[in-house]
């Protein structure tokens, strides 16, 4: 387990909460520093209140869809990076998220590693804040 | 597919018969008009002449009798009964008479008793022989005393050669009646005959009313012979008939009873001389019909046999496209509800992964304890069944997109510039160089997005992977001719094997071992070969891998097929 991921502040936007609840917890054995929320309303008022150094976000949120979340994060946050998540491994939906701004895309179940490594990637890429 | 066919002839057969009874009833109806018309004006121009002949004959008979019995019947007005029976005032009558008119052979004045009493004419003989005869008892005698005037029939009599008696009473103001009679000699009915003019193989003469003839005929025989077919029913104008001759002939007959004497004047002639020609022509207009009954028929049949086999064609293209339709509905609601429960499931499937996940996290941070070890059998058994059951919810996903087909036009280089962003961070990451060279000017083609989408991503997956830190991806486009565009993808990366090579397009070859479920170049492959499009792959083992994709520009390529 790298280093860099000490302390990393993530923002987990799902509303599955036996999902979203466990990755939170393992990520926080890893060192990570996790946050839930669990519709799109309360992950954007998290972000307000707090800072993060990288959102997960579920595509298929009740209410506000994910695309829109992430639309509403880029008028605030520019840089943050966004992993979008979905249970649906749609290269259309992928994309689409990448051109609403999204940073990358991964398909659950998500293997944890590979989360790991692209959160990684992403933290190492954008400049510290 | 009988039945179909027996729908077919059947629909054939009505269309040929209606255009067949449509287009031949006017023409049908047209002959028969023309036939009788043309029948109705032939028969009336060639049988009018024959005809109009025979009536000028009738009145030039009529005449010449008229004439000679006026004239006897002058005479008999002028002179009284004494000077008639005075031989010499008969015989200077009679040279009076034979100088004006031709035909006069003798004449004889008969008292009312009947007995000749006066005689003029050649022959001395003769003039001994009837004088004195007495006449009282025969026909002729009382005939021109009832009626004044009388012709008779055609007679050789004493005089022994054809002759007619024209006989005429007068009456005296003192009571007294006498008769006179002239033989008139029927060489001059020949000469009258003969200024009929008659057509070769015509006939024309005179019978009386029982058929004996009264002047000569070329094909009945001689003055007084028998006239051996019926004479017509009496007519005093120029009629025609037809009748049969004795050999079985058909021949047409122009007559006219006489007015002035018991005659009849009959022309004939052989009824084929005049059909012959109206044969001819009813065989023309027979041809004429029944060539453009042949034509109209051939036409009609012809073009609808096309008709046919179009309607045949559409037809069955209609119900071609009919059932791919139903198939492709049927697979696309096939595909919606694969999506749906590899969707539906893959989120029960993130819980039970994170769950054993934490679970193994746990128990690795937990001291030893009995049988630890496994329990952390169990749960990596517990990864892999998951692993499996994403592997295939991802591939009932590919199913549903390529259930669902869009066919539109598509920029290859903004859809390579999108995927490119997937690809991005990891490049940097692995300090991989990615080159592109993409033509500015490429046409758009036609397509499906989420399928050519696959193909982009899986390409690129591809090279990605077969490149290690530091290595290169180029991707350029271009167009190769007027309706195709290239997009290769090259790196520098391990390459592959001949044998590789040979299976790359293969179903469920991998070289990934259990990572790869062998299906990504085939699913490549197939949405090639249903955009019409064509993979090629170079590669050598250690140097690296260019991949070709060609696809058409105008493709017409139907959603079902796609």
């Amino acid at each position: 387990m790298s280093s860099t991921l000490q302390g990393i502040r993530v923002l987990l936007i799902d509303d599955e909460a036996e999902f979203v609840n466990t990755l939170a917890e393992r990520l926080e054995l890893r060192g990570l520093v996790p946050q839930v929320a669990e519709t799109g309303h309360d992950g954007l008022a998290m972000l307000e209140d707090s800072e993060f150094q990288v959102v997960l976000l579920d595509m298929m949120l009740p209410g506000m869809r994910g695309t829109d979340v992430l639309r509403k994060i880029r008028t605030s946050h520019q840089t943050l990076p966004v992993i979008l998540l979905t249970g649906n491994a749609n290269a259309k939906d992928g994309i689409a998220g990448m051109k609403e701004g999204a940073s990358a895309y991964l398909t659950k179940p998500v293997d944890l590693n590979e989360l790991l490594r692209v959160v990684q990637e992403m933290v190492q890429g954008e400049p510290r804040d | 597919m009988k039945s179909e066919t027996q729908h077919y002839e059947k629909l054939r057969r009505n269309i040929v018969g209606i255009l067949a009874v449509v287009a031949l009833a006017p023409v049908l109806l047209l002959a028969a008009v023309n036939y009788a018309e043309f029948q109705a004006s032939f028969t009336a121009e060639t049988q009018a002449p024959f005809v109009s002949m025979v009536g000028k004959g009738k009145n030039s008979f009529e005449l010449f009798l008229a004439e000679r019995s006026s004239t006897v019947s002058l005479i008999a007005s002028a002179y009284s009964f004494e000077e008639l029976s005075t031989p010499q005032t008969l015989r200077h009558i009679f040279q009076a008479m034979q100088s004006e008119f031709t035909g006069f052979t003798d004449v004889a004045v008969i008292s009312d008793e009947g007995i000749l009493v006066a005689y003029a004419g050649p022959g001395q003989h003769l003039q001994k022989e009837l004088m004195g005869k007495d006449y009282s008892q025969q026909e002729w005698f009382h005939k021109v005393q009832a009626q004044n005037r009388y012709v008779s029939e055609v007679i050789e009599g004493y005089r022994q050669y054809p002759h007619v008696l024209i006989a005429v009473q007068r009456h005296s103001p003192d009571g007294r009646s006498w008769v006179v009679r002239a033989a008139i000699d029927t060489t001059p009915f020949s000469r009258l005959v003969a200024d009929m003019s008659l057509e070769p193989g015509s006939d024309a003469f005179l019978v009386n009313r029982s058929g004996v003839l009264q002047t000569d005929s070329v094909n009945y025989g001689k003055t007084l012979g028998q006239f051996p077919l019926a004479v017509p029913p009496p007519s005093y104008e120029a009629s025609i008939t037809k009748a049969l001759d004795e050999q079985g002939n058909a021949i047409l007959m122009a007559y006219s009873y006489l007015r002035n004497a018991d005659y009849v004047l009959i022309a004939t002639k052989p009824a084929r001389n005049m059909l012959q020609s109206w044969l001819l022509l009813r065989t023309d207009i027979l041809l004429i019909f029944l060539g453009g009954a042949l034509c109209i028929y051939y036409v009609a049949a012809k073009s609808v046999d096309k008709l046919i086999s179009r309607l045949r064609e559409s037809d069955l293209k209609r119900d071609q496209a009919f059932s791919q339709m139903e198939h492709a509905q049927k697979l696309s609601s096939i595909g919606r509800m694969a999506a749906g429960v590899a969707h539906e499931i893959n989120n029960p499937l993130a819980i039970i992964n994170e769950k054993a996940g934490l679970m193994h996290d746990l128990l690795s941070l937990a001291e030893d304890f009995p049988r630890k070890e496994q329990f952390l059998r169990q749960i990596e058994a517990i990864h892999s069944a998951v692993a499996r059951c994403r592997d295939i919810t991802h591939r009932m996903l590919g199913f549903a997109r390529r259930m669902e087909v869009k066919i539109e036009s598509l920029d290859i280089n903004e859809m390579l510039e999108e995927t490119l962003l997937f690809f991005k961070k990891e490049a940097q990451h692995r300090n991989v160089r990615i080159v592109e060279e993409l033509e500015p000017a490429l046409p758009k083609i036609r397509g499906d997005r989420g399928q050519l989408q696959q193909v982009i991503l899986n390409v690129l997956n591809n090279a990605l992977a077969a490149v290690g830190e530091n290595g290169q991806v180029s991707i350029s486009t271009m167009q190769k001719d007027t309706n195709t565009i290239a997009m290769c993808i090259k790196d520098n990366g391990c390459g592959m094997s001949e044998e590789t090579k040979q299976h790359i397009f293969e179903p469920f070859y991998t070289t990934k071992g259990n990572e790869g479920t062998g299906l990504g170049m085939s699913i490549i492959y197939g949405i090639i070969q249903r955009h019409h499009g064509e993979i090629a792959v170079e590669s050598e083992l250690g140097k690296g891998t260019l991949l070709t994709i060609c696809l058409p520009i105008s493709n017409t390529l139907q959603e079902e097929q796609a």
